[in-house]
């Protein structure tokens, strides 16, 4: 056997696995998604009826589907804006500030994002328990009474309660990857800036925030797609999407249609959307916020 | 002097700001370890009381009554099972892909980048209904369908859908060593196979790591896919502690339930605690999360 073939027969074996595995278990029941969402299909049955673009039609007017539309809008928007500030700030204070126990609340931040959105959901359901929950009876012991409220029961109320899970959770994922990329800012340009008697939050603007876009940038594509995630993870484990529908978001709906209510073309077509909907986010983002990368 | 005055109200509201979110995370944490050593009778009225006892019967209970004992030993399976696929799928493709240069390279490529955007959730049901038509196919044929509620499959569909972003992660790793180390290996008589198992699987040591460190956190913590596509009795640690929340609310087994939410959450803690450094520098390496 020659040594040509023998390399052939290499690459083909290294790589067989994995493009069967990938090919089998995503691009196959990715396709599906956008092929499905053209039949009427209730996907235990046999019968599979084509229907062109009317679950896309039937959608348009289905106001269960616009409210997750709303609620995952909502969601993306104040997860990414909160959680971006905050894990910004905390992040230049942790890299720039010389005080003790940086690495002390490195450590604690990053806590939440190693637990199980499981673990989440139950612990925030322990939080907001309208009457054996911590924050209700905190805020009694606080003589705050004015301030307890239903956080899962309230229909006005009860999305913001799950996004403030979604952003406690976010931060300090964000943070650290924000510290990795400030902490490669040559100290030489905070002491230059220092001397011309600029303060911190003037440094934060001029220097740490232009140095750090680029990863800023790439961080806004991850918000996008893993609120979209994360939201349907939390929503399904804690409110099921309740109460009636407040907190229903794109995936949550989608799962619901697809799998428990068994209209599995229908649920097919909202994944076309969301699929769709997250791409073109993504890549609006990523065009109006190029800038150019600044070099040091 | 104002400035002083400026700067000591600055540090004073970043400290205040850190304990807040630092306080948020523990004490939510902590109440929960409390919790799990608590008597039913005492989830009645002020949850900030501390245990009167230690009720070590809550965890006894998880285990037996609410097979907290059976999940905890098949979501270990399915973990282990799924980072063994995984690495041993991902490894040799990474190493193809950033070394050799062969005609379907490109597109092989592009495949694994585009599968970088698909994320597993939007394709748990069309999995499921998958696998339900291979069963269908095999009881018509051999009598039997084995595909749903099946251990190992659920583990091939973690390997499976984790395996694009781990070969961007190992080829990119694989790029950064020099050739010398299997120019070397080959002017001493090794083959490819050789080459690859005992000279670069070891040097890709580090990547290999950073890859289990995270796959073992987001398989051990996954539920969605767990939940569809194990629909009968075997379930995970974290489906049956869905189980526990659901049946929480009609039971009121609180113990039960917070027992049940140590038993998941200690393992990750146990293993974040022995390599955050690790993990937090890794991350910077490229890390996206599910």
């Amino acid at each position: 056997m020659n040594r040509r073939k023998q390399k052939n027969i290499f690459i083909t074996l290294c790589l067989l696995p994995a493009i069967l595995l990938v090919s089998i278990f995503i691009f196959y029941p990715t396709l599906t998604v956008f092929f499905m969402s053209l039949f009427k299909w209730g996907g235990y049955s046999p019968e599979k009826e084509f229907v062109g673009l009317d679950n896309f039609k039937i959608l348009i007017k289905d106001m269960m589907f616009m409210r997750s539309f709303q609620n995952t809008i909502l969601l993306i928007v104040l997860v990414t804006i909160i959680t971006l500030a905050l894990a910004l700030i905390f992040a230049s204070i942790l890299t720039r500030e010389k005080f003790k126990g940086v690495n002390f609340f490195r450590v604690i931040f990053y806590i939440p994002n190693i637990l199980s959105i499981v673990v989440i959901a139950a612990i925030f359901s322990a939080i907001y328990d309208p009457t054996s929950g911590l924050l209700n009876n905190l805020l009694g012991m606080l003589k705050l009474d004015g301030l307890q409220r239903m956080w899962l029961g309230d229909q006005k109320i009860v999305i913001y309660s799950i996004a403030f899970a979604l952003i406690w959770q976010a931060i300090g994922y964000y943070m650290v990857m924000y510290m990795a990329s400030m902490a490669s800012i040559p100290e030489s340009l905070y002491e230059a800036s220092s001397l011309e008697g600029a303060g911190a939050v003037r440094q934060f603007f001029d220097i740490t925030l232009p140095l750090t876009w680029n990863t800023i940038r790439t961080t806004l594509t991850f918000f996008v797609i893993s609120t979209i995630n994360l939201s349907f993870l939390l929503v399904k484990a804690m409110t099921g999407g309740g109460p009636d529908g407040s907190t229903e978001v794109f995936l949550s709906y989608m799962y619901k249609q697809a799998y428990t209510n068994s209209s599995f073309g229908y649920g097919m077509a909202i994944g076309v959307i969301v699929f769709t909907f997250s791409f073109i986010l993504s890549a609006i983002l990523n065009k109006i916020t190029e800038r150019e990368v600044y070099e040091f | 002097m104002k400035n002083k005055r400026k700067n000591r109200l600055y540090k004073v509201f970043v400290y205040v700001a850190l304990i807040t979110l630092a306080v948020s995370i523990i004490v939510p944490i902590a109440w929960v370890f409390l919790a799990s050593i608590k008597q039913n009778n005492e989830f009645y009225g002020d949850p900030w009381t501390l245990p009167q006892g230690f009720y070590f019967q809550n965890f006894i209970e998880a285990f037996e009554k609410a097979n907290m004992g059976t999940y905890m030993l098949n979501s270990l399976i399915v973990t282990l099972l799924a980072l063994l696929i995984l690495v041993s799928v991902a490894l040799p493709a990474a190493y193809v892909l950033a070394r050799f240069k062969f005609k379907v390279r490109k597109p092989i490529n592009t495949l694994i980048m585009m599968g970088l955007f698909i994320n597993s959730n939007y394709i748990v049901v069309p999995i499921f209904l998958m696998l339900l038509d291979g069963d269908k196919f095999l009881q018509q044929h051999l009598g039997s369908g084995f595909l749903i509620d099946n251990l190992f499959i659920l583990a091939l569909v973690y390997a499976a859908t984790s395996l694009p972003f781990t070969v961007y992660l190992m080829s990119n790793y694989f790029r950064t060593l020099s050739t010398s180390y299997e120019e070397a290996a080959y002017i001493d008589g090794a083959g490819y196979f050789k080459t690859l198992i005992t000279v670069m699987a070891p040097l890709a040591k580090p990547s290999i790591i950073t890859v289990i460190l995270f796959n073992f956190l987001s398989f051990w913590n996954e539920y969605i896919i767990a939940l569809t596509l194990l629909p009968g009795q075997n379930k995970t640690l974290p489906v049956g502690l869905i189980n526990l929340m659901a049946g929480q609310k009609a039971a009121a087994n609180y113990g039960q339930l917070y027992a049940g939410l140590v038993i998941v959450m200690l393992p990750t803690l146990i293993l974040y605690i022995l390599v955050q450094k690790q993990l937090t520098q890794g991350m910077t390496v490229g890390g996206t999360k599910e």
